[in-house]
């Protein structure tokens, strides 16, 4: 659906530099930590050599718990107690990127819940977008469309993996044999 | 700092002669593709080996075609509590003036189908006029300006304007190859009205000397689309005694949610 008149001005890398710009106090936390409810999403960002990507950011951006999107305001001063449904994660030197968060909930009825990510890295001429699906829900995930697109191998490096203490695991690996599926939506040009 | 010795992916050790012969022959490539009947390049290259960090950091499997679910067609919503007032006038935000030439920078935010992207966030920053930015990995010999923290905010207007009052920053220097050099530039990071269209970017400056040296600015390969990242100098933005004009409008992708009913934000 998109008849694009004008073309679209091109991306160009975050750089290194950009650690006093995009970060911002409590930009990990969607809910406090100390929330009931709160999971933490975390996971390594590795290069093509397998070695961890220290100057990536990452973005989320999901639904809360009930499948409902935010219209909310507020993410960066985030007031403790508004879901905004976004957060931004600069990598640590050790490549881990950590998020505080909810499980979100299907947008639709029978549809897979997933959380939306966008990475940005120096060395990364342009946005990556994935997604970052919970485990569940298996019949959910058999059904979706990206998903039974892929073989199974690709599938689950989409699928987040569940700690003992309700944790979600996910790495992203930008280069090589275990490359994380990235995304082209119907509008880019890339 | 800037004299220690480089090594590992970011070695300094190879010529401008060298990445300039690489940068042509892509870009010659390029070219007779689409003489050739191709479609010229709009977005970087991902595996543009001239850039020295992109080896190791580009997927090599082409993406996957996928249809935007409900949260993608969404964006973050941002509004006047996520930001003070100035902070998109980086020349107060200190004790007292930054050191440089003055400028305002403005454009309109647009989507694919020219209509504007109305009150989203755009964040910029900078070096200063010196070349410098403001970051512990910074280790260019530069002065540090006490009055130019190089960062700024601000929400689009209904038209889908911005407008940021800054300084002219510095082209400095980067360890891609020997004497490698940035052109001055200011980074844009860009929100539209569905996520896929989320974007960041690097905005030039008229007739720079460094363009065709720069690996990252030619990772774009045609000049056509190098072009919409250089600003324009505009006379009608340059206020009497005051700061130089500059105008740059950005176009995200077209958006797929351009079929569905306009939603109200409020």
């Amino acid at each position: 659906m998109t008849d694009q008149k004008l073309t679209a001005t091109p991306g160009q890398t975050v750089g290194p530099f950009y650690g006093y710009a995009m970060p911002w106090p409590g930009d990990n936390e969607l809910v406090p930590p100390a929330k009931a409810g709160a999971v933490q999403l975390h996971g390594y960002v590795y290069d093509g050599a397998g070695a961890p990507v220290p100057d990536a950011i990452l973005e989320i951006w999901q639904p809360d718990e009930d499948g409902n999107v935010s219209r909310n305001s507020g993410s960066l001063r985030r007031d403790g107690f508004t879901f905004t449904g976004f957060g931004r994660n600069e990598v640590d030197p050790e490549g881990r990127y950590v998020f505080s968060t909810l499980n979100p909930g299907a947008t639709e009825a029978g549809k897979a819940p997933f959380i939306s990510v966008v990475i940005f890295a120096r060395g990364l001429l342009n946005r990556l977008f994935t997604r970052i699906y919970l485990p569940e829900d298996t019949e959910a995930l058999a059904a979706d469309p990206l998903l039974s697109s892929l073989d199974a191998t690709e599938r689950d490096r989409l699928i987040a993996t569940r700690g003992a203490d309700g944790s979600l695991r996910f790495d992203i690996r930008l280069q090589g044999e275990n490359e994380t599926p990235f995304l082209r939506f119907p509008s880019h040009e890339d | 700092m800037g004299a220690q010795k480089p090594s590992g992916p970011d070695d300094a050790a190879e010529s401008q002669q060298t990445l300039s012969a690489e940068i042509e022959a892509i870009e010659t490539e390029h070219k007779n593709a689409v003489a050739a009947g191709t479609p010229a390049e709009t977005q970087p290259r991902l595996d543009y080996p001239p850039y020295r960090s992109s080896i190791l950091r580009h997927p090599t499997k082409d993406p996957r075609h996928t249809d935007p679910e409900t949260i993608e067609l969404f964006s973050p919503a941002f509004g006047h509590r996520d930001l003070a007032n100035l902070e998109s006038d980086l020349t107060i935000q200190a004790g007292g003036e930054p050191i440089g030439e003055r400028i305002k920078v403005t454009g309109r935010v647009l989507d694919g189908n020219g209509r504007p992207v109305r009150n989203q966030l755009v964040e910029i920053w900078q070096a200063n006029s010196a070349g410098r930015y403001i970051h512990k990995r910074d280790q260019h010999p530069a002065p540090i300006d006490p009055n130019f923290t190089g960062v700024g905010r601000t929400l689009t207007g209904d038209d889908g304007s911005y407008s940021f009052t800054t300084i002219k920053p510095g082209p400095y220097p980067w360890k891609n190859h020997h004497n490698a050099w940035r052109p001055a530039h200011i980074h844009f990071s860009l929100f539209g009205s569905e996520f896929t269209q989320r974007m960041i970017t690097q905005m030039y400056f008229p007739s720079d000397p460094l363009f065709a040296l720069d690996p990252i600015y030619q990772s774009i390969t045609d000049k056509k689309a190098r072009d919409r990242l250089v600003a324009t100098y505009d006379h009608t933005i340059t206020e009497h005694e005051f700061l130089m004009g500059y105008n740059w409008d950005i176009v995200l992708t077209g958006g797929n949610r351009t079929w569905m009913e306009e939603e109200d934000d409020d």
